[in-house]
């Protein structure tokens, strides 16, 4: 295998089942960067770690000059505002805590925690639906619409209106994908979405300034604590942000946990025995399988050296999170799914600054919908495997989980 | 053979931890999870199972927590014998014997000593037995404060203003109490944060309304004709109307029961090499007797090999590790304590939090956020490396920092950080009292040599 062709083998689609022995090879050169204007690649744990953490590397696109031609130039330029996730402090910490403060800690510790009920019921609510079938798709029937259902609730997005964001959402979605950015066309049309997903929410927006409700539209739009308030373009980028965000990679996480369940009948069986330990299984899946793959969005604004290379102010960094799950120098046994590890400080969230806002939600939804379809699933088999993909590297996850079982329970 | 020798300690040796709070329950776990199976017996003077203490200068006094109920959870089972409040009294170390108060004696093959400190007392006895003059350090001072925050004091004086007491300021206003808090150096924080930082904590206690008198020394207080404080008199000659006072100058180390005994343990604690080994009075390592957490001090490579006391939860966690983990290995598998110093706080809303060395630190440069908006890193420099980071509200970058600090990385930090604003181009004194003027009790204390140091004679011997 040749270095100068590792990161498309990554890209390309025909390895989407399986980039894992892909990364391997990825982690052999700590540092890898294979053509004069592409990124730097970062796959071993540690340096993953520590670049996250370190001030010198920006998540503000504005930053990449080295680059050269700036292909992530990005939905931004097209009239929303770069949300939290693509800025750096001050502004990033300003917009990421007032966004916070409707969603977790100190303000409202329990937010998460108190909808565990309702939770319950969707799930509930969805798996009754199966009761006919023999055969599903836990994509389409319960992996998609569960975390749709919740992030629609949490903000305050007509449930209804999920076939409008969706045709949205799929557009930028697929601009996030470092493989079909090549094609400005793709690029344009996710801008496009993106200010249409804005314009969208818009309505509800105004329609939330006037009248406020208990979500998390509300809270943004009438936030007004010490950072003051968030102007109505931060506050449809926010709101574009935790849409997308808030289910686009749950789904991944859901249906990547069954498969990986289904592969491994035993903590298929020890979950059913015990739901409690859909805690260890997910946090398990978040190193083993995590939906973010990598992050393709940070650049340095200075020249750094990682591992005796210098990476020249202005380059584009990639780190491959899911390289770094696989780390032996960090796991033991890192290519095993094993729940009982004890010590398990993955990157499945990222870390630093930017780790991931939603991960309260994303655990717990995780954790009850894997717990209850094992339960009320009788005897769940796999129909083909590996199931289908979706195209995207980044958000790596099965297009479609088909299985069988015997009934519900 | 010594592999026989530690088979046999491992198989059924007998290990003594005087001191069951942090230290000594992380130590006792951390045994058990590498197999030995011996006895194990617990020594603690404190009547309760061990429990933390950080909560009980901040959520407890805010009634978020029960100040009786912050065990610290357990990590597994350590099957041990449990002497809960007796403390120990004596230690015999030709004999390998601990006595106890209650006139038993406990034997080990090895001991871990992990007493810790304790508040230090306000200085005249008579004063300091007013009733409404508390120290916190214990579960049952925490639950006693509580009580007396809740009735509603009028006033309320916090003498010293190092992290204790500014938590406790903390979370008077945040009761709503009026308080006020007299420290003897120029600003808050400045044992073990320097002037720079002070003053932005000093500003953090006026606009949320502390009296803080500042450069004053709290010269007596006074009780009524029924034995309750009611007033303090400062060296500025004011006064103070208080109706409680929490002493907050800081801590005793937990030795004076080792006095006699040979072990190398005084006023500084107990010395200790990287290895947590206890040094004897001579200067010689002991390879029995071990350390760990607040009560020690050892020496550390990345600081000069100065000796270090650290008050820091993180500290005696790690430090118990090791101290557990070399008891039963041999010395080739031995490991050392090189843990860089971190410490947290939480005041004023604002989370602070440090790693390395601050006090060694000469100068200080902001290299993100501003002092201004209370949200920024700021970067101590000693002798052109990087030896500490202090956070404000910006908890997450410090990583990055502590990696600077191992690597011995330059000071001035030259290069450009997310967030870097004017202020932070150039270091500015960090503006440190003299060391060898001690404030209120600073949380890391420098104690190799020091030439301020001239209490000693020094006889060879021959
Ligand atoms: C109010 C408060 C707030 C704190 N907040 C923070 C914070 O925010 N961040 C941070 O990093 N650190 C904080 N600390 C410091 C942290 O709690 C200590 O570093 C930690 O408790 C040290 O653990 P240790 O086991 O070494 O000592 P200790 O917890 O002091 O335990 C020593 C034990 O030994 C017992 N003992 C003493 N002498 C004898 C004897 N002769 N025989 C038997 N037993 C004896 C003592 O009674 C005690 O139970 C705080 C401490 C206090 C008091």
């Amino acid at each position: 295998m040749t270095h100068a062709s590792l990161l498309r083998q990554i890209t390309d689609y025909a390895n989407r089942a399986n980039p894992y022995p892909l990364y391997e090879e990825l982690r052999k050169t700590p540092v890898l960067h294979e053509e004069e204007d592409g990124p730097y690649v970062i796959s071993s744990y540690w340096d993953i770690e520590s670049l996250l953490h370190d001030p010198r590397i920006s998540s503000d696109q504005s930053n990449v000059t080295a680059a050269g031609e700036d292909e992530l130039s990005g939905p931004e330029a097209t009239g929303l505002p770069p949300s939290f996730i693509r800025l750096d402090p001050p502004e990033h910490d300003r917009l990421r805590r007032m966004a916070n403060s409707s969603f977790g800690p100190p303000h409202r510790p329990r937010r998460i925690d108190s909808m565990r009920g309702e939770l319950a019921e969707i799930v509930t609510g969805l798996i009754d639906d199966f009761a006919d079938a023999r055969q599903i798709d836990v994509v389409d029937r319960f992996a998609y619409p569960f975390p749709v259902t919740v992030i629609c609730r949490l903000l305050g997005v007509p449930r209804e209106d999920e076939p409008r964001f969706r045709a949205l959402v799929d557009p930028i979605v697929a601009g996030l994908d470092p493989g079909s950015r090549t094609s400005a066309e793709s690029m344009k049309t996710a801008q496009e979405a993106r200010l249409q997903l804005g314009m969208y929410l818009n309505g509800l927006v105004e329609q939330r300034a006037k009248d406020p409700r208990e979500d998390m539209l509300s809270d943004l739009v009438n936030s007004n604590g010490p950072d003051g308030a968030m102007t109505t373009m931060e506050v449809l980028s926010t709101a574009v942000l935790l849409l997308i965000a808030g289910h686009e990679t749950t789904v991944n996480l859901i249906t990547n946990g069954m498969l990986t369940l289904l592969r491994h009948p035993r903590y298929l069986q020890r979950l059913r025995d015990d739901p409690g330990l859909s805690v260890k299984i997910v946090e398990e899946l978040l190193r083993y399988e995590p939906p973010v793959q990598l992050l393709p969005q940070r650049t340095c604004i200075t020249d750094i050296e990682v591992r005796g290379v210098t990476i020249p102010k202005g380059s584009r960094i990639w780190l491959v999170l899911a390289a770094g799950n696989r780390d032996p120098e960090r796991f033991h046994d890192p290519d095993r799914f094993d729940p009982d590890r004890e010590d398990i400080q993955h990157l499945g969230f990222g870390s630093g600054i930017h780790s991931c806002f939603g991960a309260p939600l994303a655990r717990l939804e995780a954790q009850l919908a894997l717990a209850e379809l094992v339960r009320r699933l009788d005897n769940p088999r796999l129909v083909e495997d590996p199931p289908p993909y979706r195209p995207n590297a980044v958000l790596r996850g099965p297009r479609h989980l088909n299985i069988t079982f015997d009934g519900l329970r | 053979m010594v592999t026989d020798y530690l088979d046999w300690l491992r198989r059924e040796g007998r290990i003594v931890i005087v001191g069951a709070s942090l230290a000594g329950l992380r130590a006792a776990e951390t045994l058990r999870a590498e197999g030995f199976a011996g006895s194990l017996t617990m020594i603690g003077d404190e009547p309760n199972e061990p429990y933390d203490r950080p909560p009980l200068s901040k959520a407890v006094l805010l009634g978020k927590a029960d100040a009786l109920h912050t065990e610290l959870p357990r990590r597994r089972e350590v099957d041990a014998k449990w002497r809960l409040g007796v403390p120990a009294t004596g230690l015999d170390m030709t004999e390998k014997r601990v006595r106890l108060a209650d006139g038993d004696q406990v034997e080990y093959d090895r001991l871990l000593i992990a007493t810790g400190v304790r508040a230090r007392p306000w200085p005249k006895e008579s004063e300091a037995q007013l009733d409404g003059v508390i120290l916190l350090r214990t579960g049952g001072d925490a639950a006693a404060l509580y009580r007396r925050l809740k009735a509603g004091p009028r006033r309320v004086l916090v003498i010293g203003a190092g992290f204790a007491g500014s938590e406790v300021a903390s979370a008077c206003r945040e009761m709503g109490l009026a308080v006020t808090v007299a420290e003897r150096a120029g600003a808050p924080l400045v044992g073990a944060l320097g002037g720079v930082i002070g003053s932005v904590s000093a500003e953090l206690y006026r606009e949320n309304g502390v009296d803080l008198r500042t450069g004053v020394m709290v010269t007596g207080l006074e009780g009524d004709s029924v034995g309750r404080v009611k007033a303090a008199h400062l060296s500025d000659g004011s006064a103070v109307e208080t109706d409680l006072v929490v002493v907050s100058l800081g801590s005793v180390r937990n030795t004076e029961w080792l006095s006699g005994s040979g072990l190398g343990a005084g006023p500084r604690g107990i010395a200790c090499d990287a290895g947590c080994r206890a040094f004897d009075f001579r200067g010689i390592v002991t390879d029995d007797i071990f350390v760990a957490g607040d009560v020690a001090r050892s020496p550390h490579a990345l600081f000069g090999y100065q000796f270090l006391s650290l008050e820091h939860w993180g500290n005696a966690v790690a430090q118990a590790e090791i101290a557990a983990h070399n008891m039963i290995s041999s010395s080739s598998d031995r490991r050392p304590h090189l843990w860089v110093p971190a410490f947290w706080s939480s005041q004023f809303r604002v989370n602070i939090k440090s790693v390395g060395v601050p006090p060694m630190g000469e100068q200080i440069m902001i290299t993100q956020g501003s002092l201004a908006e209370r949200r920024f890193v700021g970067v101590y420099g000693y002798q052109g490396r990087v030896i500490a980071a202090v956070s404000f509200d910006n908890t997450r970058w410090l990583e990055f920092y502590q990696r600077q600090i191992e690597v011995g990385a330059p000071f001035p930090v030259e290069y450009p950080t997310v967030d870097r604003r004017p202020e932070g181009r150039r270091p500015v004194p960090a503006d440190f009292p003299d060391p060898s003027l001690p404030t209120h009790g600073p949380t890391v204390t420098l104690s190799g040599y020091s030439p301020t140091d001239r209490q000693l004679v020094f006889v060879p011997a021959h």
